[in-house]
């Protein structure tokens, strides 16, 4: 049964400015129970804004260390859910699901990569 | 395959468990919910190509499901005695808490505890638990458990016919009897997770698929009854086991023994999930149960950074402690094993020649392997080799009888 990391990506700028509502946080709560109850969900957690996220590069064997926003980002990773499902179909599925508690003037894109295994 | 109709299996794939829970409230028999199910399943793959998948397809599914099982209640004669029974049940289920309207939840509960019933043999718990709540086709179980399709489907059949022949209700038992049922449900579980971590038959040293099986029930489990510590500690043994599946095979597929894994290997993010559900368990508290022990013992190894880093001692406590609670000859060569490495291989040796003797281990491949490795320590090799080729007659694993008969082999003066 493969794992799949899915990362929330949202842009910044346009997202709503008075954040969740609460009717979103109420309904993100019953689905996650629900995940967690299907035995599927392994992790989630949302992340702070990247005004308070950092850049650590390594190029040409020297460092460059980039204190955000990352504004030349349009859509950047705003949580991530850790899933372990049968199939692509599977994992699709539940991803809808996550995106639909949204209200539809939120713009959000999943992005899902499998794990890796081995 | 189409979009819509691969995006409609998913949907009853996640859902199907539930449907069938649901429905089987309804109708009081687990082989007629499933066939209602899978009549959804059908009206699903017939409409929404037209239609476009609903905004909740999952809720859909459960409403034509329960709208045909009404209809069916309602076509049969003991319509209303049936609804009476129906109702006094109802009555009988505690008010759903606001996160789960339906009483869903306590359906699940009621399918697990049906499908683990102690009227039913083992295999077939282990099937039905697989096609009722893992969502496994009978093919998929088949080639889990190395049987044919048409043994399966019949053992799926009869187990059915079983429950419904004597009458055994669709509940969750109460009382003193809920404890011993949780005990038949938990060993359901791990009977499948071990067919897959130590693949009692054929080639395979491990079989995956099943442990993963195993570890979504289980943590289905811990979700729907979250104040059973027991039920954590099970969850707490799969994951703290399954942590270490990718590690237990070498690059060439030789199967690798404790001592010998490449720990770096080992699943951090299943390791943490064991961890917390030790806590959880624990944090309810009581005495802990088989599983729990079972579980703090493999914590003690996953807490190793290096095996000779391993706490011998505690896990020697431990397997004390786990005789007393779920006495076994098993558990008796296991704590063997510890007391050798924590006190020497002679101390573990004696531990395990009263098991010699013990006719429910005449069988056993391990006992002759762990023997054959204390005796080798001791540099008692003849006895050793004799052990080891002793072992390898008994296992049914390939992988394994390759093994035991290198060690036999490489056993030197």
């Amino acid at each position: 049964m493969p794992r799949y990391l899915t990362m929330v990506r949202i842009d910044e700028k346009n997202a709503p400015a008075e954040g969740p509502s609460q009717g979103l946080m109420e309904r993100m709560g019953a689905l996650i129970e629900e995940m967690t109850k299907a035995g599927v969900l392994l992790d989630t957690a949302g992340l702070t804004p990247t005004s308070e996220g950092t850049r650590v590069t390594w190029s040409d064997g020297e460092f460059t260390v980039t204190d955000g926003p990352f504004t030349e980002t349009k859509e950047v990773i705003g949580g991530y859910a850790l899933i372990q499902a049968k199939d692509k179909a599977e994992i699709l599925e539940w991803t809808k699901r996550f995106l639909a508690v949204h209200e539809p003037y939120w713009t959000i894109t999943s992005e899902i990569r499998e794990i890796a295994e081995g | 395959m189409t979009a819509t109709s691969s995006a409609v299996e998913a949907v009853y794939r996640i859902e199907s468990a539930r449907i069938i829970a649901g429905t089987a409230r309804i109708v009081r028999d687990v082989g007629l919910a499933e066939e209602i199910a899978q009549d959804a399943l059908v009206a699903a793959l017939e409409q929404w190509p037209e239609t476009g998948v609903p905004d909740r397809p999952g809720a859909w599914l459960m409403a034509t499901a329960k709208h045909r099982a009404i209809d069916l209640v309602r076509r049969k004669e003991t319509y209303a005695r049936k609804l009476a029974e129906a109702g006094r049940a109802l009555e009988d289920v505690p008010p759903p808490e606001p996160a789960d309207p339906d009483g869903i939840d306590d359906d699940m509960l009621r399918l697990i505890f049906t499908s683990c019933h102690p009227v039913l043999s083992t295999e077939a718990r282990v099937a039905l638990t697989l096609r009722l709540l893992g969502g496994l086709s009978t093919d998929e179980i088949s080639r889990a458990f190395l049987a044919t399709e048409s043994a399966v489907a019949q053992r799926i059949v009869r187990a059915k016919r079983t429950l419904g022949r004597a009458g055994v209700p669709f509940e969750v038992p109460s009382g003193p009897e809920r404890a011993a049922r949780l005990g038949s449900v938990l060993d359901v579980v791990y009977l499948i997770f071990n067919e897959g971590y130590a693949a009692t038959a054929g080639d395979d040293w491990l079989r995956p698929g099943l442990c993963e099986d195993a570890l979504r029930l289980v943590r289905q489990l811990a979700g729907l009854m979250d104040g059973e510590p027991e039920v954590h500690g099970l969850a707490a043994l799969l994951e703290l086991q399954a942590s270490r599946i990718r590690a237990r095979t070498g690059t060439d597929g030789t199967p690798l023994l404790l001592a010998e894994q490449n720990r770096g290997r080992w699943d951090q993010l299943l390791i943490r999930r064991g961890f917390a559900a030790l806590e959880r368990a624990h944090a309810l508290g009581g005495a802990p149960g088989p599983y729990a022990l079972q579980a703090a013992i493999a914590a003690c190894h996953a807490r190793a950074v290096r095996w000779s880093d391993t706490d011998w001692p505690t896990i020697a406590a431990l397997y004390g402690r786990l005789a007393g609670a779920a006495p076994s000859p098993v558990v008796e060569l296991n704590r063997a094993v510890a007391v050798s490495m924590a006190e020497g291989p002679e101390a573990g040796l004696a531990l395990t020649d009263p098991l010699v003797e013990d006719p429910a281990l005449s069988g056993y491949h391990l006992l002759p392997s762990v023997r054959g490795d204390l005796l080798q320590r001791l540099g008692r090799v003849e006895e050793a080799r004799a052990a080891f080729v002793r072992a390898s007659e008994l296992t049914r694993n390939a992988r394994e009888r390759e093994l035991l008969l290198v060690r036999a082999g490489r056993v030197s003066r």
